[in-house]
């Protein structure tokens, strides 16, 4: 186990909830699915706004920011949170979304430039294949 | 110049965030940017906040940032978490209790995984830091891992180094042990509305009794970081620790210090990396296997790795 001392590229991804709902099971059990495959995740913590969540990911220069959402406010604040990560020049970041996401609203969110989305259920493996095989090198 | 370095120097974060990651992750133009950068750097107080794990750190370097903001100052945050040994990945969740300074375009924070370091920051925290310096912070906070007895890299970092302790975590034999406690310029008993923190404040005072006459004795501040109190003062003394340091020669002493540290940390990095890259596997392999068995001893194994490499004997 003993690792040396490290400056290797890692991926880093922010892990988000945007809006007022305070359930972040789903968020900690992806954070910690992707920190146990080797990646850096800032956890910000429940009821971030849209600004919050884009200077988050310019200040830590993340590769992926994921999303979660319970309240079904996604179609509200989702483009507000691309919105805002646009005004601040963090356009090639990897996004996805989790949560309770009704699956009319899914094209929707794609078209605004989510790669995924991943409802209830979803094995977390399948989200860190996703982030592997997405992310920009 | 590139371009990216022009929007750096012109104070634009992304810059500033693309910058720290070309640096964290050591790649040839990191290295660049801190050679071009270093010069520039030098001028911020750098701030080390360090303590065990669940000590308010991460309150107490947010109510700081808070109250240097209200002081009209630019204030930066490097707040470094574990990696794991196992798998390298980290949870960095310091930013969770700084909601307040989110949207504050006064203060940029900025969370690093250990990534194997030991003494409770990251490989690359002092060039992180000198690359925040270099962009015009005022005030640098350093938020060290979770530390026990022993983690005092800190104090090779910061200027000024704030040790937060907590009622009711060990008898006064705790302080009394060497290591983190000697590297604290500032003393902080945080969540002091808590029972046993006049004990801690007497224990810790009567620990400094104790320390030999001449040697600087550090403040003791109470502070209840979750609602402010007592951080103002805080502030106020960690300026006066600077404003102390200047007046003494001290500053300058560390600086050499510090300088001299770094040099040579840098260098025994190198050496263990030429190490490796020389090193074929199966012969790094062989040694294990002997020192696992118990025929060899680990130091006579290290010297006939670096002695095979460096072609001189270590002990001729």
């Amino acid at each position: 186990m003993s690792s040396a001392p490290s400056t290797t590229k890692k991926i880093r991804v922010l892990i988000a909830k945007p809006g007022l709902d305070g359930h972040d099971r789903g968020a900690k059990v992806v954070a910690r699915a992707l920190r146990d495959a080797g990646m850096e995740v800032i956890y910000t913590g429940i009821r971030q706004t849209p600004e919050m969540i884009a200077e988050a990911a310019l200040q830590e220069d993340v590769d992926v920011v994921g999303l979660s959402i319970l309240s079904g406010a996604h179609l509200e604040l989702f483009p507000r949170v691309v919105e805002e990560l646009k005004k601040r020049g963090v356009d090639d970041v990897l996004l996805f979304a989790g949560g309770i996401i009704p699956d009319e609203d899914v094209p929707k969110l794609k078209e605004l430039g989510f790669k995924e989305i991943f409802g209830p259920g979803t094995n977390t493996q399948d989200i860190v294949k996703f982030v592997f095989e997405h992310v920009k090198k | 110049m590139n371009e990216l370095l022009e929007r750096f120097l012109q104070g634009d974060r992304r810059a500033l965030a693309r910058v720290l990651t070309r640096v964290e992750n050591d790649t040839e133009e990191g290295r660049e940017y801190v050679r071009l950068l270093y010069p520039r750097s030098g001028r911020a107080h750098t701030v080390g906040i360090t303590g065990s794990a669940g000590s308010g750190k991460s309150t107490v370097t947010g109510a700081l940032a808070a109250e240097w903001r209200r002081r009209g100052k630019q204030v930066g945050i490097v707040a470094v978490d574990p990696s794991s040994p196992f798998t390298q990945g980290a949870l960095l969740g310091d930013r969770i209790r700084m909601h307040d300074l989110a949207l504050d375009p006064g203060v940029y924070i900025r969370s690093m995984a250990s990534r194997g370091a030991l003494g409770g920051l990251a490989p690359a925290v002092n060039d992180v830091v000198a690359v925040m310096d270099a962009f015009g912070f005022d005030v640098i906070l350093i938020e060290t891992v979770g530390a026990g007895q022993d983690e005092v890299e800190i104090a090779g970092t910061a200027l000024t180094t704030v040790l937060v302790n907590n009622p009711g975590t060990g008898d006064d034999i705790q302080a009394m042990k060497a290591g983190i406690i000697e590297i604290a310029d500032i003393l902080v008993v945080n969540k002091a509305d808590l029972p046993g923190a006049d004990t801690l404040v007497s224990q810790l005072q009567a620990l400094l009794t104790l320390a030999p006459a001449g040697a600087r004795r550090p403040p003791i501040l109470r502070t209840i970081a979750i609602t402010g109190e007592g951080i103002a003062a805080l502030a106020d003394a960690i300026e006066a620790h600077r404003v102390e340091l200047e007046r003494s020669g001290e500053l300058e002493r560390q600086r050499y210090d510090d300088a001299r540290h770094q040099i040579l940390a840098q260098a025994q990095a190198i050496l263990l990396e030429r190490i490796r890259a020389a090193t074929p596997a199966d012969e790094l392999d062989a040694l294990v296997a002997r020192v696992a068995a118990r025929e060899l001893d680990p130091h006579t194994a290290a010297e006939e790795l670096a002695s095979a490499v460096l072609g001189t004997p270590l002990h001729p």
